[in-house]
């Protein structure tokens, strides 16, 4: 059976990590090498890796740093920040990511998200999706480090990535986003209910029993968290015995005195 | 022990060479055929279509090669994820296109061989053993891999069927005709489970 994966997501600013609050306020969280060396060495599902000034300053994904932390990383790594082109993309495979997250080129772009996914598969393509509520209770999509309002919802726009070959979606509420007040439950429900492809929910976590909700009543394929990772006791490994107890069938920690 | 991992322009070549580094082979990346005569194992790694898989190890030789100094020779080759698919006789996507023909079977998509649930099939998965096997080593029964997947190798022949998982419907995990080993799941990101996966496929002499 398919497991629900609990990924933490390290967000990259300048030299080292943050999290911030509705994607502001940022607060320095501490060097990415270390962080990366923790998660691996406690058996994460996945780690998601994403620089959240690429886009706006119009940087190039860091290849080499990359190169480094991937390094350090034994589970899948997902890489995100600045992406525009398909030679982007096979700079950062071969730097040792194993997925790549793009979010504000597939709105100018979206042949771009095709062409990846003809070139590299479809599973190697996350569609990250940042999206707000307006005050009729109606969403929108929001590039640029939400910055941009794009016109788009949310549900149209996940239905058209996953038409042109998104293999996954990563749907960040940017309301939520470092409140710890649990995910937006009907974002991620609208968004599971329209796409076939998995959904990753994003924004919010403040505790376990939000990670079990988000699974068991808006259909997520997977929890993204970060600040109940930085910020409090709980961890990821507390996060699967949890939701295991709420009936979620999560990743067994591997057993075997052969191996080292 | 000398492994060559086939750079044929379409593999997450990295995470490939790191996991073999980190059980402690001595890892080539072989970016012409003629390196394989080289190497005592080889690796197929590889994300993307299968139509380009093969387009890209047609067109450069790669395959004519692999046929000699994997079939001919008996040198142990490791398929992973596309490289376990392209060992097939066939591949369906788009039309069907031919495969190296290691493994008799055919390539189908999920959903054409019973899987109604969401594609691609990502994440964590418990792999299911049919046979016992030399790669499985020191690794217990039902413990999980890494997937991350839209198409399935459908073997002709159980016999050749080593491993499952399920998704909806059985789908196949790890296949093997003698030398010939191929993992749908990717032994290089599912952790501990994985390293040894590799460090079996390393140790395993052909007899």
């Amino acid at each position: 059976m398919l497991k629900i994966r609990v990924i933490p997501t390290l967000l990259w600013k300048d030299f080292g990590l943050v999290k911030g609050v509705g994607f502001d306020s940022w607060r320095r969280v501490g060097p990415v090498l270390p962080a990366i060396k923790v998660y691996n060495s406690r058996d994460v599902d996945e780690l998601f890796l994403v620089d959240i000034t690429a886009s706006i300053e119009d940087n190039q994904p860091d290849h080499d740093s990359v190169s480094d932390f991937s390094e350090e990383c034994s589970v899948p790594f997902t890489v995100g920040g600045g992406i525009t082109n398909l030679q982007q993309i096979v700079s950062l495979l071969h730097a040792g990511a194993d997925k790549v997250a793009i979010n504000t080129a597939a709105y100018a772009n979206p042949d771009l998200v095709e062409a990846a996914a003809k070139r590299f598969g479809a599973q190697c393509v996350v569609v990250s999706i940042d999206a707000k509520r307006h005050a009729d209770g109606s969403y929108g999509c929001y590039s640029l480090a939400a910055t941009v309002d794009t016109a788009k919802t949310p549900v149209e726009w996940a239905k058209e990535m996953a038409g042109r070959g998104a293999g996954e979606i990563l749907l960040t509420s940017i309301d939520r986003d470092g409140t710890m007040l649990g995910y937006d439950l009907e974002l991620v429900e609208q968004v599971t209910k329209a796409v076939d492809i998995p959904v990753i929910a994003s924004g919010g976590a403040g505790n376990y029993a939000h990670m079990i909700d988000v699974v068991k009543n808006a259909g997520a394929s997977a929890v993204a968290a970060a600040s109940i990772f930085h910020f409090t006791e709980q961890t990821p490994a507390g996060a699967k015995n949890a939701m295991q107890e709420a009936g979620i069938p999560v990743r067994r920690n591997f057993v075997s005195s052969a191996a080292k | 022990m000398k492994i060559a991992v086939v750079n044929y322009g379409m593999g997450n070549l990295a995470s490939v060479r790191r996991a073999f580094e980190d059980i402690g082979a001595e890892v080539t990346v072989a970016n012409h055929p003629a390196a394989l005569y080289d190497a005592n194992r080889i690796v197929l790694p590889g994300v993307g279509a299968f139509t380009e898989g093969m387009e890209c190890l047609t067109g450069s030789g790669w395959a004519s090669a692999l046929h000699e100094v994997v079939i001919q020779q008996g040198k142990p080759l490791l398929g992973i994820c596309l490289g376990m698919q392209m060992l097939a006789t066939s591949g369906h996507e788009g039309g069907e296109t031919n495969g190296l023909g290691f493994i008799p079977g055919k390539v189908r998509r999920l959903d054409a061989i019973g899987c109604k649930l969401r594609i691609p099939h990502v994440g964590w998965n418990d792999v299911s053993y049919r046979k016992a096997d030399v790669l499985f080593d020191g690794i217990p029964d039902l413990s999980d891999f890494y997937f991350v997947h839209s198409f399935a190798f459908v073997p002709e022949s159980q016999e050749h069927l080593i491993a499952t998982t399920s998704y909806d419907c059985d789908v196949t995990a790890v296949v093997r005709s003698g030398n010939v080993f191929g993992c749908q799941c990717h032994p290089e990101k599912s952790s501990k489970a994985g390293r040894q996966l590799l460090r079996n496929f390393m140790n395993y002499v052909p007899c």
